[in-house]
């Protein structure tokens, strides 16, 4: 049933699930959430199933007027979240009910929110996924980030009997200097003094940084003398690094399927929702990892969220 | 397991739940037969963990779940197979009849390419409609189809400044490759013509008419026949 009205969208406010997987053949980006533990967080806080859809906002929330009474919660970057004025802690879930206004502020850290609704956001699943594609106009809602005036349902859904909030030691400081680890990517060979460059270098963030790719700004990474300066086109990862022609790096993202750039290295799975949540002007430096390690840190967190889960449900 | 040895096959990581393997160098028929047979193969009986088979050029990239799988699995997984017995298993593939429309609003770049090879727009017209050509991968946009067997004649550099939106149905020319988009996009190739045809309908049951492997041959037909058809793809 009808759950909330938009009254202003905010930045670039998207439903975003976990991604649209098996159809990047065809052309298709995965798209979904960029930062994965908050958005599996959020929908613990609201007791729904793991990977239910939810709101992506960007730099600016949205507001939002309260059509149910449902429970909802905040994660992610940190946006000054108000319930008919009044200040609301972020990362615990909050009942809200017909008529409330709900404003999501400037980030004052951090770059994406996520925000969830006890039933989830109903939207049509299109291909395996409720997330939103925009530039192929699928997912979602419409097709298309959230604007003034749009009715979304959700589902219908039991309330909590009890406040659920993450403890303290598990909520992300979203600094904006971040240290994002990386294994060498595939055309690792095209570089040789490049790869010391980009593990020794400081990079910013640029303006260029969306859901396709962020753009970032340092010490210029050159291919080694006699290798071409393009690759066939390949498909790509969130999180290739690519070095252009103009020898900066771009970190790409999930609205990506294919590329002809040779990719230096690659932002191993755990770092992607710290590069997600840096802003223009933020600085990143890599660090060289391995698989091994990388596939460890995926299995930390998920240990991680495990022991988050059950403490949230023994509450 | 001859054609095995003779050319070994290379393998990449893409990060800590991608792996790449490559069949051989550039855009070869021969190596892109390999690579979809091998996809079309992983497909039919795809391993534990492994969550998206994406065929290319000359490369293959498996992306799995490091908690369900290992690379070292997909490795011997994917090199027990012999591709001189799967070429048959991956197909019969289709031919696709593309109408098009050249030229004029449609095509607003048939004049460059024309002057770019010395013909007429008309000659233009019948050799970029005379081949069948072969699909050697999907991707860029839902449905974009890298086409290979372009006329000599007709290879033409892409523009100088790319287009901030190509309309949906577009057919293109950059250098040796043609293609078609199948929802408007940013792009910089050259514009010779465009299909009525709904290239990309997420909700129809199959959202695709091809995939890599498949052909295409383009028709030309009148600005009449064009809007005929375009209307009865909008109805449906």
């Amino acid at each position: 049933m009808t759950a909330v009205k938009v009254i202003s969208p905010g930045g670039y406010t998207t439903i975003q699930d976990r991604g649209r997987f098996g159809f990047q053949n065809m052309g298709i980006p995965v798209s979904g959430v960029l930062d994965a533990f908050a958005f599996t967080l959020a929908n613990l806080l609201v007791g729904n199933p793991d990977n239910t859809p939810v709101m992506e906002l960007t730099v600016m929330g949205p507001s939002l007027e309260i059509k149910k009474e449902m429970d909802i919660a905040l994660t992610g970057a940190k946006m000054g979240l108000r319930v008919n004025d009044s200040p609301v802690e972020q990362w615990t879930s909050i009942r809200v009910r017909p008529g409330d206004l709900v404003t999501i502020g400037q980030v004052q850290a951090g770059c994406r929110a996520y925000l969830a609704f006890g039933g989830g956001i109903r939207v049509p699943e299109i291909m395996g996924s409720f997330s939103t594609y925009v530039g192929g106009k699928i997912g979602g809602f419409k097709g298309r980030p959230l604007q003034k005036e749009d009715v979304l349902e959700t589902g219908d859904f039991p309330l909590l009997t009890r406040v659920r909030a993450i403890p303290e030691s598990f909520i992300p400081a979203y600094p904006s200097e971040a240290v994002i680890r990386a294994i060498p990517g595939p055309q690792a060979e095209y570089f040789d003094t490049g790869l010391k460059t980009l593990f020794q270098s400081e990079y910013s963030v640029t303006v260029k940084a969306d859901r396709m790719g962020y753009r970032l700004q340092g010490n210029p990474i050159s291919i080694k003398q006699g290798m071409p300066k393009s690759i066939v086109s390949e498909p790509s990862m969130p999180g290739s690094i690519q070095i252009p022609a103009d020898e900066q790096p771009i970190i790409l993202l999930v609205e990506q399927t294919v590329g002809g750039y040779a990719k230096i290295a690659t932002v191993i799975s755990s770092d992607l929702p710290l590069v997600a949540q840096t802003t223009p002007g933020d600085t990143l430096w890599f660090e060289c990892v391995d698989l091994k390690t990388a596939h460890a840190l995926i299995l930390d967190e998920k240990n991680r969220l495990h022991a988050v889960k059950t403490r949230l449900e023994a509450l | 397991m001859g054609k095995k040895q003779e050319m070994p096959w290379v393998w990449r990581l893409a990060g800590d739940t991608g792996l790449i393997v490559e069949f051989g160098e550039g855009i070869d028929p021969a190596v892109n037969a390999r690579v979809r047979s091998v996809a079309a193969a992983v497909k039919k009986t795809p391993p534990d963990g492994v969550i998206e088979i994406i065929p290319t050029y000359r490369s293959l990239l498996l992306v799995y779940e490091p908690l369900k799988t290992r690379p070292e699995k997909l490795v011997n997984f994917i090199e027990q197979f012999d591709t001189a017995v799967l070429d048959e298993d991956a197909g019969p593939f289709k031919r696709v009849d593309i109408p098009v429309c050249y030229g004029k609003e449609f095509g607003p770049d048939i004049e460059t390419v024309a002057k770019t090879a010395g013909l007429s727009t008309e000659e233009v017209i019948k050799r970029h409609a005379a081949p069948d050509y072969l699909i050697y991968m999907v991707g860029f946009t839902p449905g974009f189809p890298f086409l290979g067997g372009l006329d000599e004649k007709l290879f033409t550099p892409r523009l100088k400044t790319p287009r901030m939106v190509v309309p949906q149905g577009s057919v293109g020319i950059a250098n040796n490759q043609t293609g078609i988009y199948p929802i408007a996009s940013p792009g910089g190739w050259q514009i010779i013509g465009r299909t009525p045809l709904t290239l990309f309908a997420p909700r129809r049951e199959n959202p695709f008419l091809y995939q890599a492997g498949d052909w295409i041959r383009f028709i030309p037909v009148s600005p009449e026949e064009y809007a005929r058809l375009k209307e009865k793809e909008d109805r449906s």
